[in-house]
C-alpha cells in the first residue's frame, strides 16, 4: 500500500492544520457542515489578530498623548509658556529630536521592521561588493598560508538571527549529546539514578545567568592562551547546561518506565544488553524523549537572547540590548520587532522539533 | 474459603507425582511462592507438585487470583522462586530462557516494528548461526502459518489486538521453544475472534507438538484445547487441586468435540470445582 502525500497531510503533519482549510476555501471545496469549523480555525483567529492590534494601537496612542503632555508641561514649568508652545508645535510636526519616547504603535513597528531590511539589503551589497574586490587578494593570501582578509563591518539584523540560530543549534546539540546518554544510563541503573538524583535536582533550577556566569569563568582560563574570541563558545555552553535538564529528565524517567511487557520479551528472548537497549528501551523512549527535547529547544531559544545579552555575543539578544542602549528615535520599535521576531522563531522552532518527532517516533504527537 | 480436594481416581499417575521420567517435560517439585507484602508475607502457593509430559497440551483453570499467573511466570523464569524447584527435561531452570517460550495476555509486540521484524526479534537471537535468507523464511513460514501473509510489513501498532495476537503466536512458535507458555492469551478478544485463535493455536500446534501450559477463564477453552485440565485450588497457599483428563482423539473439530458425549460430563466437573 502506498501513501500519498498531500498538502493536507503535510500541513497536518506540522501542525498547521488551519492552511489546509483555507485552501479548500479557495478551491472552492469547502461544504455547508465545515463552515463551522472554518468560522473557529480562520475567522476567529483572524478576528483575534486584529483585536489585538486595535489593542495595541489604542494603548500606544495613549501612552503617546500622556508622554507628550508631560513634555509639554515639563517645558512649561521649567522654560516658560513660549518654550511649551514650542514643543507641542515640534512634537505636533513629527520632529524626531522631541519625539515622545514610549510604546511605538503598530504602524511604527511595521516602518522599522521595513527600515531593518532595506539596511539588511545594504548591508548585504556591502558585503557582497567586499568579497569581490578581495577575492583575489585573499587568493593570494591563502596561497602564501597567510589569513584572509574578512569582512568586519556591522551586522545587519537578518545576520544576528543567524547568529542566534546558529547559537542555539550549537546549545541543543550539546544538550543532546550530554543529556541523551546520561540519562539512558541513568534510567538503566538504579545505582546510577541515586547517584545523580541530587545533581539534578539542584542544578535544574539554577538560573541563566548563574550559569553563564559559571561557563565564563570555565571557558575563559581553558581558553586563556587563545585569542579567539569566545563569546559564541561561552554562550552556546550556557545555553546548552541551562536546557538540557527537561531532555536529561524525561529520557531518564522514559528508560526507567519502558513498559514491562517489553522487558520481559527482551528478557524471554535473552537479547543481550545492546540489543536490549537499542531494539527495546530506546525505542519504546523515544515519545518521552522527544517530549524533552522540543522542551529542550524551546528552553534554549528563551535563554538564549538573555544569555546573549550577558556575553556581547552577536545575535538577537544582543540586538535588543544595544538597541535599548542606544536609544534612537526608532530603538524602541526595533526592539518589538526583535520581539515579534523571536517569537516566531521560537514558534517554528517547536514546530520543526514535533516535524522530526512525528517522523521518527511510533505515537503520533498532536500540535497543541 | 474452599480447599477442597476432591475426586482423586481421576488423577491417576501422577497423583504419586510420577510419570516415568524420560516422558516428562516439565515438572514442578513442592513449589512455594511467598510475597512479602506491608502485613507480613504473603504464602500464594504452596506444596505445588505438578508435571507435564513431552507434547502434552495442558490448560490450567482456578479462581481469579488464586496464582495461576505466579505460577506460570516462575515457570518462564520471570518470577523468582521462593521454595521446591522447576526442572525442564530433568534440568532445574535458572531465569528465563528462549527454551520456554511465552504468549502474554496482552500481545506484547514491540509497536514501533513491523510484524515481521516483531518475530525476527526472537529468531534472530535464536537461530544466530542461520543466514539472513533463512531467518527471514522461519519467520515468514510463521506468520503464514498464523494467516499474517499479507501483514509481513505492517506496523504492530496499526494492527488489530487479534492480528497482534496472532503475531504473538507466530513469534512464541518461531524459536522453537520446549515449552510454550500461554497466559489468557485471548482473554481480551471477542468471542469471535477468540474462537478464530483457538483455531490458528491449535492447528500451529498440531504441526509442532510443542509441549504447551495455557492459563484460562473459559471452561470450553479449556476443554477444547486441553489433554489435561489442571484445576489450582483458591488462595492463599493454592496447590494442584484436581486434574481432568480430556479423551478426546486429535485433530479436534469444535463441532465433534460439541457432539461428544462426554463433553458435558468434563464441562460439569470443571464447573463443580469452581464452584466449591
Ligand atoms: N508482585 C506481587 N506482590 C504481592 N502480591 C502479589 C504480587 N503479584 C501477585 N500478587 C498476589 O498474588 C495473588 C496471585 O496473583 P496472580 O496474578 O498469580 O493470580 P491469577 O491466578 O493469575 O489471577 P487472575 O486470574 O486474575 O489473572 C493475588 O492475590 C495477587 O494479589
Ligand atoms: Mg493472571
Amino acid at each position: 500500500m502506498k501513501q500519498s502525500i498531500t498538502l493536507g497531510k503535510v500541513t497536518k503533519f506540522m501542525g498547521l492544520g488551519f492552511l489546509s482549510t483555507l485552501k479548500d476555501l479557495f478551491t472552492g471545496k469547502l461544504e455547508k457542515e465545515d463552515l463551522k469549523s472554518f468560522l473557529r480555525k480562520v475567522v476567529v483567529p483572524l478576528a483575534s489578530i486584529l483585536l489585538f492590534l486595535g489593542l495595541w494601537h489604542l494603548g500606544a496612542k495613549s501612552l503617546y498623548n500622556t508622554e507628550a503632555e508631560f513634555k509639554i508641561e515639563k517645558a512649561l514649568n521649567d522654560q516658560g509658556p513660549e518654550a511649551a508652545e514650542a514643543m507641542r508645535e515640534c512634537i505636533a510636526s513629527g520632529d524626531i529630536s522631541c519625539q515622545p519616547n514610549t510604546l511605538p504603535s503598530p504602524a511604527k513597528v511595521w516602518d522599522s521592521y521595513q527600515s531593518l531590511l532595506k539596511d539588511h539589503q545594504i548591508i548585504s551589497a556591502d558585503k557582497a561588493a567586499f568579497a569581490e574586490k578581495t577575492a583575489a587578494l585573499n587568493e593570494k593570501r591563502v596561497a602564501e598560508g597567510k589569513e584572509p582578509i574578512v569582512y568586519t563591518g556591522r551586522p545587519s539584523f537578518v545576520d544576528q538571527i543567524f547568529r542566534s540560530l546558529k547559537t542555539v543549534f550549537a546549545g541543543f546539540l550539546l544538550a543532546l549529546l550530554i543529556a541523551v546518554p546520561l540519562g539512558i544510563f541513568i534510567g538503566l541503573s538504579p545505582t546510577l539514578k541515586s547517584a545523580f538524583n541530587w545533581f539534578i535536582q539542584i542544578f535544574k533550577p539554577v538560573s541563566p545567568v548563574v550559569w553563564y556566569l559559571l561557563v565564563f569563568m570555565i571557558v575563559k582560563t581553558l581558553l586563556i592562551d587563545s585569542s579567539e574570541d569566545s563569546s559564541f563558545t561561552i554562550s552556546f555552553i550556557s545555553v546548552g547546561l541551562c536546557s538540557m535538564w527537561a531532555t536529561l529528565v524525561n529520557t531518564a524517567m522514559g528508560v526507567s518506565a519502558v513498559d514491562k511487557d517489553y522487558i520481559n520479551v527482551a528478557k524471554v528472548l535473552k537479547l543481550g544488553t545492546f540489543q536490549k537497549i537499542f531494539k527495546v528501551i530506546l525505542p519504546s523512549s523515544l515519545p518521552l524523549i522527544f517530549t524533552g527535547l522540543k522542551i529542550t529547544m524551546s528552553v534554549g531559544w528563551m535563554v538564549l537572547i538573555a544569555i546573549e545579552l550577558l556575553a556581547q555575543s552577536p545575535g538577537l539578544g544582543t540586538f535588543v540590548w544595544e538597541e535599548f542602549q542606544n536609544g534612537a528615535n526608532d530603538s524602541n520599535a526595533k526592539i518589538i520587532v526583535a520581539m515579534f521576531v523571536i517569537g516566531i522563531i521560537g514558534f517554528l522552532l517547536d514546530r520543526l522539533m514535533l516535524f522530526v518527532q512525528n517522523s521518527v517516533s511510533f505515537e503520533k504527537t498532536d500540535a497543541i | 474459603m474452599s480447599t477442597i480436594i476432591k475426586d482423586k481416581k481421576t488423577t491417576g499417575l501422577e497423583e504419586n507425582g510420577l510419570f516415568p521420567s524420560n516422558e516428562v517435560m516439565l515438572d514442578l517439585k513442592q513449589l512455594k511462592k511467598v510475597y512479602p507484602t506491608p502485613k507480613g508475607d504473603y504464602v500464594v502457593l504452596e506444596d505445588l507438585n505438578l508435571q507435564i509430559k513431552k507434547e502434552e497440551f495442558v490448560t490450567i483453570i482456578g479462581h481469579s487470583g488464586c496464582g495461576k499467573t505466579t505460577m506460570l511466570s516462575m515457570i518462564a523464569g520471570l518470577n523468582p522462586i521462593s521454595g521446591g524447584n522447576i526442572s525442564v527435561l530433568g534440568r532445574h531452570i535458572k531465569g528465563p530462557g528462549p527454551d520456554r517460550g511465552v504468549i502474554f495476555q496482552a500481545p506484547s509486540l514491540m509497536p514501533w516494528m513491523t510484524s515481521l521484524q516483531n518475530v525476527l526479534l526472537g529468531v534472530n537471537q535464536v537461530f544466530p548461526d542461520a543466514t539472513k535468507v533463512q531467518r527471514n523464511d522461519i519467520a515468514k513460514y510463521y506468520l503464514q502459518k498464523v494467516g499474517l501473509e499479507d501483514a509481513f510489513h505492517k506496523k504492530a501498532s496499526d494492527l488489530s489486538q487479534g492480528m497482534q495476537q496472532r503475531v504473538g503466536i507466530a513469534r512464541a512458535f518461531a524459536i522453537k521453544p520446549k515449552v510454550l507458555l500461554l497466559d489468557e492469551p485471548f482473554g481480551m478478544l471477542d468471542s469471535l475472534t477468540r474462537g478464530e485463535l483457538q483455531d490458528t493455536l491449535i492447528d500451529i500446534w498440531n504441526k509442532e507438538k510443542i509441549t504447551a501450559v495455557m492459563i484460562t477463564h473459559d471452561v470450553d477453552e479449556a476443554i477444547f484445547l486441553a489433554d489435561r485440565v489442571v484445576m489450582m485450588t483458591s488462595g492463599p497457599r493454592a496447590k494442584i487441586g484436581d486434574v481432568l483428563e480430556i479423551d478426546f482423539e486429535r485433530p479436534r473439530t469444535r463441532k465433534a468435540v460439541l457432539e461428544h458425549d462426554d463433553y458435558y460430563k468434563y464441562r460439569k466437573h470443571l464447573i463443580d470445582f469452581l464452584e466449591h
